[in-house]
This record gives structure tokens, sequence and C-alpha cells, in this order.
């Protein structure tokens, strides 16, 4: 598999939660994803983002678009040295916040995208891996 | 000795002319003349600048910029940050305009060697320092210009993006367009919610057609905005919900639990007829048309 091009962006506030978006939409149109798809990813992303500006006090985003011998796609890779996530399940479950939000938005970004990965540590931050393919 | 000595104010003043013309012929040769500023503003802005910067050195302005002595060199700067800016200078390229100006004072200080070296280094210094406040005034002007723009927009964007426009009799639409981050969600809410107990409406449309993403914030806003609406005791309908939309929204496991239509048009016929009204088309009868 190739990364064709590797962007890092910040995400620090909510007005970076709007630029992730923006650049995800340009990148998923350039790869040529369909708009149902683009929305997905996009929604995916704008889930995790604020998550990362809330409860990792902020951090990155790795913006890959990858090449495979069949397919082309966009991989998202959202890292914060914050407290990070004592238990990923629980987490990932829909309707359990610690915060004051719905509680579906972990569990709805690993829904909307094709390869999802959570890595966390507490107290050392969490890494959060989203991908999806163009079909 | 002292008495001997040339001040720094003096020797500029003395030679303002010569500085000048160093100073233009510098700025010439590293190619800060060209198309993007007119040569007349240019050299307008250098001579009125050393001007000023004479006058207020020789009536022994202190070290301080904010000082009534230096009004006209910070009317000047703006003049010089405004002009440039609006030609599309970069704030680093306006205050390097400024800084030019140390080569030849420098040039000029370096001839007239002193004996008192003490006292020239310390002249040096001083005159250094100055014109590094000088530069880096622009800067601030130019950022502070900046600042008020991008304020003022996001005050227009606030108030533009939220009307209220009522339909019908006791039918309200809510089109919403673009992000909808907190604040604005806010003004959203306080608006509808105003508009319901002035118009006493039974039904609210909210429209998303311009909303380009859906996630569970903005749900949990459109939500809000739902339930208060409801304990004012009008109902919502949410429009404008495109396919992608109504998919991302599945995938999310999202429930807003209140009626919604893809289009305002169909949003609009369902509030007209649960208020007890019908829309029809006029038969057209050719022969009997006046009547």
């Amino acid at each position: 598999m190739i990364v064709e091009a590797d962007d890092v962006l910040p995400v620090r506030s909510t007005e970076d939660v709007v630029r992730v978006r923006q650049e995800v939409r340009s990148r998923t149109a350039a790869v040529g994803f369909s708009l149902v798809d683009q929305t997905k990813l996009i929604t995916a992303a704008s889930e995790i983002a604020r998550n990362t500006v809330i409860y990792g006090g902020g951090g990155t985003l790795r913006l890959q678009i990858l090449q495979n011998t069949t397919r082309r796609g966009v991989r998202l890779i959202f890292e914060d040295k914050g407290p990070g996530i004592p238990d990923i399940e629980r987490a990932l479950t829909d309707g359990y916040t610690s915060g004051s939000g719905l509680g579906l938005g972990l569990g709805g970004a690993r829904r909307l995208s094709n390869e999802f990965d959570i890595a966390s540590k507490p107290g050392e931050g969490t890494t959060i891996t989203l991908a999806r393919w163009k079909r | 000795m002292a008495n001997a000595y040339i001040s720094l104010p003096e020797l500029i003043s003395k030679n303002q002319t010569t500085l000048l013309h160093d100073w233009i012929s510098l700025q010439r040769q590293t190619g800060a003349f060209n198309r993007r500023i007119k040569e007349e503003v240019l050299l307008e802005q250098s001579r009125g600048l050393l001007t000023e910067l004479c006058s207020a050195l020789q009536a022994g302005a202190p070290n301080d910029l904010k000082a009534t002595e230096w009004s006209a060199t910070r009317k000047i700067l703006e003049e010089v940050s405004g002009t440039r800016t609006s030609l599309g200078f970069t704030p680093a390229e306006t205050a390097t305009f400024v800084f030019s100006l140390k080569e030849p004072i420098f040039n000029l200080l370096f001839a007239k060697t002193d004996s008192n070296v003490e006292k020239q280094q310390q002249e040096i210094w001083g005159i250094n320092l100055l014109i590094d406040k000088l530069g880096l005034y622009t800067t601030e002007v130019a950022q502070s210009a900046r600042e008020n723009v991008i304020a003022r927009q996001q005050q227009e964007l606030i108030e533009l993006s939220t009307p209220v426009v009522e339909l019908w009799e006791g039918i309200l639409a809510l089109p919403l367009i673009g992000t909808l981050d907190s604040e604005r969600t806010q003004v959203v809410m306080e608006n509808l919610l105003e508009r319901l107990v002035t118009s006493s409406a039974e039904f609210a449309i909210i429209d998303i057609t311009g909303v380009p993403t859906v996630d569970t914030l903005v749900a949990q806003h459109l939500i809000k905005t739902v339930s208060a609406a409801r304990l004012m005791g009008a109902d919502c309908i949410i429009s404008g919900i495109r396919p992608q939309i109504a998919q991302t929204i599945v995938h999310l496991g999202l429930e807003l639990n209140v009626v919604s239509k893809a289009t305002m048009a169909d949003a609009f016929a369902l509030a007209l007829r649960r208020t007890g009204r019908s829309v029809e088309k006029r038969v057209a009868s050719p022969k009997n048309g006046s009547l």
C-alpha cells in the first residue's frame, strides 16, 4: 500500500474542527468518493476531532491518501496527549458519555468508517485511526 | 570632549537629505521598488517617516512609542501599514521597509567616527532598538486591523444566518445555513423562541438543507431546540434532510424523535394540513372563466 499524501493539521479548537471537516471534504472529493461516502467520513472526522479537542485537550490529525493495488482511500489519524480512555469498550457503547454529549460519537464514527482503531493509554494519550475506501 | 560630540538627533537631522537619498537608493537595490507600490507613494512615505522621526528625536521624545511626541510618527506608520496591507504586502515585508532605515543611519554613524567609542556604541544600540519598535508597530497595526475585520465578520455572520420567516399564519420557518457551532445555535434557538411568543405559531419548520454536516453535536442542538419549542406549545418539523445526511444519521444511531421531511415544500404542506388548511389547484374552466 502506498501513502500518496500525508499532511498534519492541528486539532486544538472548535475552529480547527471546522477546518478538519473542510480538509476531509476536499481530500475525499479529490479521491473521487461519492457524496454519501464523503459525508460519512466527514461526519466521523467531525466526531473524533471534537473528542480530540474536548476530551483529549487538543492534538493533531494526520490526513493520508492511500493507494493499494485496486483501490484508493483516505486515512485519518487523530492523536492527542490527553488523559486517555480508561475503558475503550465502554466508551464505544452507544449512549455512554463521560461528558455532556449524546454518547454516540465514538461508536457512530466506527460505524461510519471501513477501518477503525483506538489505541489509548491512561495518562499518556489516545490515537484513533479511521479509514474509508472508495467504493 | 562631550561638547564636541554631535548627538544622534542632530546628526540625523543635519544629514536628512543624504539619509533619504541613501535609503531610497538602497531600497531600489534591494527591489523594494516594484510594481506593487507606486514610486511616488514609497518616496512620500519614506520622506514622511524620516521627517517625523527627526522631529520626534529633536523634541527629545522618550524611548516609548506611546508618548505624545511620537504621535505624528505613529500616524505615518499607520498609513504605511494601511497602504501596504491593502496592496497585499505581508506584515513582515512592511516591517522590513522600516528596518531598512537602519543601514543608512548606521553608515552615517560609522562615517562620523568619534573618539568617544562608548557613547557611540550606546547611540547605535539606542537607534537600533528604536527602529525595531517602529517596525514592530506597523505589524501591530496590521494585526489589529485584521482582527477588527474578523470580529466584524463573525458578528455579521451570526446576525445574517439566522432569520425566522413566517410562511403562513401560525407557521414559521427557520432555514439553517452553515456550521452549527454552539454560539450560533444559541442565537438560532433564542430567535425561534422569541418569534414563537410574538406570533403564537403552532408550527416551526427547521430546514437543514444548508447544513453541510449533521453530526452528534448538531443533532443534540437540534433536539434541544425542538424540545424547547415543544415546551412553548409549538410542533417542529425538520426538513431538508438529504439522502447522504439520512444515511449518516442512521449510522450514527441518532434518534431525532421529530417529524421530518425531505423538502421544505413537503414540510409546509404537512403543517398546512395539520392546521386544517389545504392548498388546491384551481380548475380552469375556459367557458365560464369570468364567473
